[in-house]
């Protein structure tokens, strides 16, 4: 990765290609589950593309926020619950 | 003896239960489904009013026979009891409160009043400046939808017949018509709300459009039911539209927002301008909400009636009516229900029925 | 104030993308908005200075073209408002004398036990995040479902690396082969299916085959096939067909037939005004997007009065889906897949045996809150009908969720 950013996931630090998803740095960086459903499954994502909002993570202090459809910016802080 | 209930909203499931409940062979009736119509547009609160004292009485009654039963409701009727902050935002709100704090004691209802400073911990969402609050304990909220199931699979475990899909043409004292023919029944109870006075008519009762705004779910948001003060002022004041602040807690976390009214018939149109409006003034008293996700909008239309009361009882020989409930249905369902089954027995009410009797002279329209 | 802009085009997939620079062409003020951060849509997604040609070619002519693009913006609320259109998202509110829709269409998801296992994804999320860099080389993967949309994302798949172990069609063999005589007649169809096959090794393509579960704790495993054989993988990507994503056409009031938006030979809705594009009008993939976005565009800026008789004789462009189509439909069998205690709206966690046969999607959403999450029904709402015949729930604003901010009259914000 020439050009990567720094994100923190639940207080781990992870690195990420700067033009990819949260979505994607998560899952390359073997984290599975974004959130946990209202009968405490794990989920993750699902269409990709914003619509089933399964990749909903806590981003910055903003809540429901899609994984999916959220390019990384360094020094990002992601809460996935979990 | 039989009974033919028409309408299975909240009202009319709980009719039906009633009279179930008293050994009469029930048969409830509705045009589409269990709490299809103004029901399940309702924000679903359980709280005392006290616009009139006869309102009082029947919110009153009311939500004593719901706290009675709460540990019998299955969870999904997600029975929850926040209370209710009458959010005051100035000193003459605030002296408002103290009366009615007054009020509500010496009627038995526990209630008291929050200074500012209080007001805030209770609630740290609210704007801050606010002059206080009257807080009414034993308020509560429910899911409407599924409290009208619930009360409509009771009178079934009690013998009663539900049929949905079968819409009433016409009720007669002994009968009322379904596709064109007569089912004969001797007792006949119009609970059909917004659409009572077409089964009923000259029956004063005309559709009040309102909005509503849920957001996802931010479990702890807010802890209790939050009104305005000026509510009354603002809901019940005469001309064509109105919004007041109202915020609920729901059990999912989500925030559930209101409140408009407006008469426009029956259009189901999403008025964008009111929306936009009613979310103003509840972003005003609670700044945080402006973030919040929200899912949905809807609107319903409350069955209004032209002194805030409903209407309970006979106007013809075996034909009863419940409906009319304005905003309160949800709340008022269960003493509704019990009144009416009281009348229909000859028993004598636990309240005094007199002042929602169908047949109370009326006052003007209100509105124009 | 809101800017007023002669024509606005919502979404930026190839219909949109052709629509917003046929009408920059004719010289008219137009706007394209899209959800996504870069132009594309979902076909023709990439990434920066990553586009394959097809896709270049179509942003070059786009990049050149005066057209207002704005990205990350999700229309939540349609309305005619004074005779011209709004379109109101978190940040803006546009206004446009006309407006196309070129909203695309999402994938079909059916319930079956394990789906909602992380890491299994529907066929296209799963291309969708390779494309987006999402890494799959040297790790075991499983297509499954229904549709042509199968092959190109297997294709992808292995190209990024991927051990395509299985790509699972339902239809019979002898359904599919039904479509080989209109696939002979369009040659360039079929060589991009054999491509695709050839990518992946068409020997790992099977009909008749299903995924009946996935397996896994916390993220999947493996899954289980009809006839039993365990596939262990990392990735799964399962979808049944494609959905017409209609919702800000039916807040306008546009009138739908079997789901699709009925639309006139220059792709005009049943409301003036309110042109659509691609497969909210029928399914008919790339060709069909950008040929449909281009006669949406011309017609969007040119004030052709249509009188009501000409209209009449002339009928609605009646949507058939193409033979291809056809030949993937469901079987009965993948419509049963899911068990009583399968979860069928994710939002909710409403599983199976909470559904009555008997409901509508109306009864169905009050009594078990099924589709009252944020995805607003969009995954359970299709499959609940596909399953339980449920019909379509009514849209409501905003169509996608929005902050209450969003929901104030632009002169009460602050």
């Amino acid at each position: 990765m020439a050009d990567s950013v720094t994100i923190r996931v639940d207080g781990r630090e992870i690195r990420a290609g700067s033009d990819t998803t949260v979505a994607v740095a998560l899952i390359n960086a073997g984290v599975w589950t974004f959130r946990t459903s209202v009968t405490g499954e794990p989920r993750g994502p699902v269409c990709g593309m914003g619509v089933c909002f399964e990749c909903r993570v806590a981003i910055d202090g903003v809540e429901h926020v899609r994984a999916c459809m959220e390019p990384v910016r360094d020094g990002m802080e992601i809460d996935t619950g979990g | 003896m039989d009974a033919i209930v028409v309408g299975a909203g909240i009202v009319g499931a709980a009719v039906g239960e009633a009279l179930a409940a008293d050994g009469l062979a029930v048969t409830v009736l509705d045009a589409e489904f269990p709490g299809a119509g103004t029901t399940s547009a309702a924000m679903g609160h359980v709280v005392v009013m006290d616009d009139s004292e006869a309102q009082f009485a029947l919110t009153g009654y009311s939500r004593r026979l719901w706290s009675e039963r709460a540990a019998e409701l299955p969870p999904d009727v997600e029975d929850e009891c926040p209370g209710t902050l009458w959010v005051a935002s100035d000193e003459e709100e605030l002296e408002h409160a103290v009366r009615r704090s007054h009020f509500y004691r010496e009627r038995g209802v526990e209630a008291e009043v929050l200074d500012s400073a209080a007001l805030e911990k209770a609630e740290p969402n609210l704007r801050r400046g606010l002059a206080g609050a009257l807080l009414v304990h034993g308020d509560r909220v429910i899911y409407p939808p599924n409290a009208a199931r619930r009360l409509l699979s009771n009178a079934v475990v009690r013998g009663a017949l539900a049929e949905r899909r079968v819409r009433v043409e016409a009720i007669e004292p002994g009968r009322v018509r379904v596709n064109g023919s007569w089912r004969e029944t001797a007792i006949v109870v119009n609970a059909a709300g917004v659409g009572a006075p077409e089964l009923t008519p000259g029956l004063a009762i005309e559709p009040r459009k309102g909005h509503l705004v849920i957001s996802d779910r931010y479990p702890g948001f807010c802890r209790h039911q939050l009104v305005e003060l000026g509510y009354l002022k603002s809901a019940h004041s005469a001309g064509a539209e109105s919004v007041a602040f109202n915020l609920q807690p729901r059990a999912t976390g989500q925030v559930l927002v209101g409140s408009s009214r407006e008469f426009v018939g029956l259009d189901r149109s999403t008025n964008r301008r009111l929306v936009g409006r009613m979310v103003r003034r509840a972003v005003d008293f609670v700044p945080a909400l402006a973030a919040l996700s929200v899912l949905r909008t809807w609107v319903g239309f409350r069955p209004s009636t032209p002194d805030n009361l409903p209407f309970i009882g006979e106007v013809d020989e075996g034909v009863f009516v419940a409906a009319g409930h304005e905003g309160l249905g949800i709340t008022t369902a269960l003493g509704t229900a019990r009144l009416l089954a009281d009348l229909v027995a000859g028993r004598v009410p636990e309240i005094d029925p007199s002042p929602y009797s169908p047949l109370r002279p009326m006052p003007e329209a209100q509105h124009g | 104030m809101a800017e007023v802009f002669d024509v606005a085009v919502v979404g930026a997939g190839p219909a949109g993308v052709a629509a917003a620079c046929r009408v920059a062409e004719r010289g008219a003020r137009v706007a394209l908005v899209d959800e996504g951060f870069r132009p594309g849509g979902q076909i023709y997604r990439h990434r920066e200075g990553r586009a394959p040609a097809a896709i270049g070619e179509w942003m070059a002519r786009l990049a050149r073209l005066k057209v207002d693009v704005i990205h990350r913006t999700a229309v939540h609320d349609a309305l005619r408002l004074d005779g011209k259109f709004q379109l109101r998202a978190e940040s803006v509110h546009l206004e446009a004398r006309k407006i196309v829709l070129a909203t695309g269409a999402r994938e079909l998801l059916l319930p079956f036990p394990g789906w909602t296992l992380p890491n299994v994804f529907s066929a296209g999320g799963l291309q969708a995040l390779v494309k987006s860099g999402l890494e799959v080389a040297g790790k075991p993967v499983v297509i499954g479902g229904s549709g042509p949309l199968l092959l190109p994302v297997a294709a992808t798949l292995a190209k990024a690396g991927a051990k395509v172990e299985l790509v699972c069609e339902q239809a019979r063999r002898a359904s599919l082969a039904r479509a080989l005589p209109w696939l002979a007649r369009s040659p360039r169809k079929l060589a991009e299916a054999l491509s695709y096959q050839a990518a992946f090794g068409p020997s790992r393509y099977r009909t008749s085959t299903w995924i009946s579960e996935a397996i896994g704790t916390d993220r999947l495993e493996a899954v289980v096939t009809n006839s039993a054989r365990r596939v262990s993988c990392d990735f799964a990507g399962v979808s049944f067909g494609l959905v017409p994503n209609v919702e800000l056409a039916v807040l306008l009031g546009c009138e739908l037939r079997d789901g699709f938006v009925v639309v006139d030979r220059r792709q005009q809705s049943t409301v003036p005004g309110v042109f659509v594009a691609g497969e909210p009008c029928g399914i008919a993939g790339v060709d069909g997007a950008l040929g449909q976005g281009l006669v949406a565009g011309d017609a969007a800026c040119r004030d052709v009065t249509v009188t009501a008789d000409v209209e009449a004789a002339r009928g609605w462009y009646e949507y058939k889906p193409p033979p291809l189509l056809r030949s993937f439909a469901l079987r009965h069998e993948v419509l049963e897949l899911a068990r009583a205690d399968t979860v069928v709206c994710r939002c909710e966690d409403v599983r199976l045996s909470r559904f009555d046969p008997e409901w509508s999607a109306r009864e169905a959403k009050l009594a078990t809150r099924a589709s009252m999450g944020p995805c607003q029904g969009r995954i359970c709402g299709p499959a609940l009908d596909a399953i339980l015949g449920y019909g379509a729930d009514c849209v409501r604003c905003p169509a996608k969720p929005a902050t209450f901010e969003s929901l104030l009259i632009p002169e009460d914000r602050k």
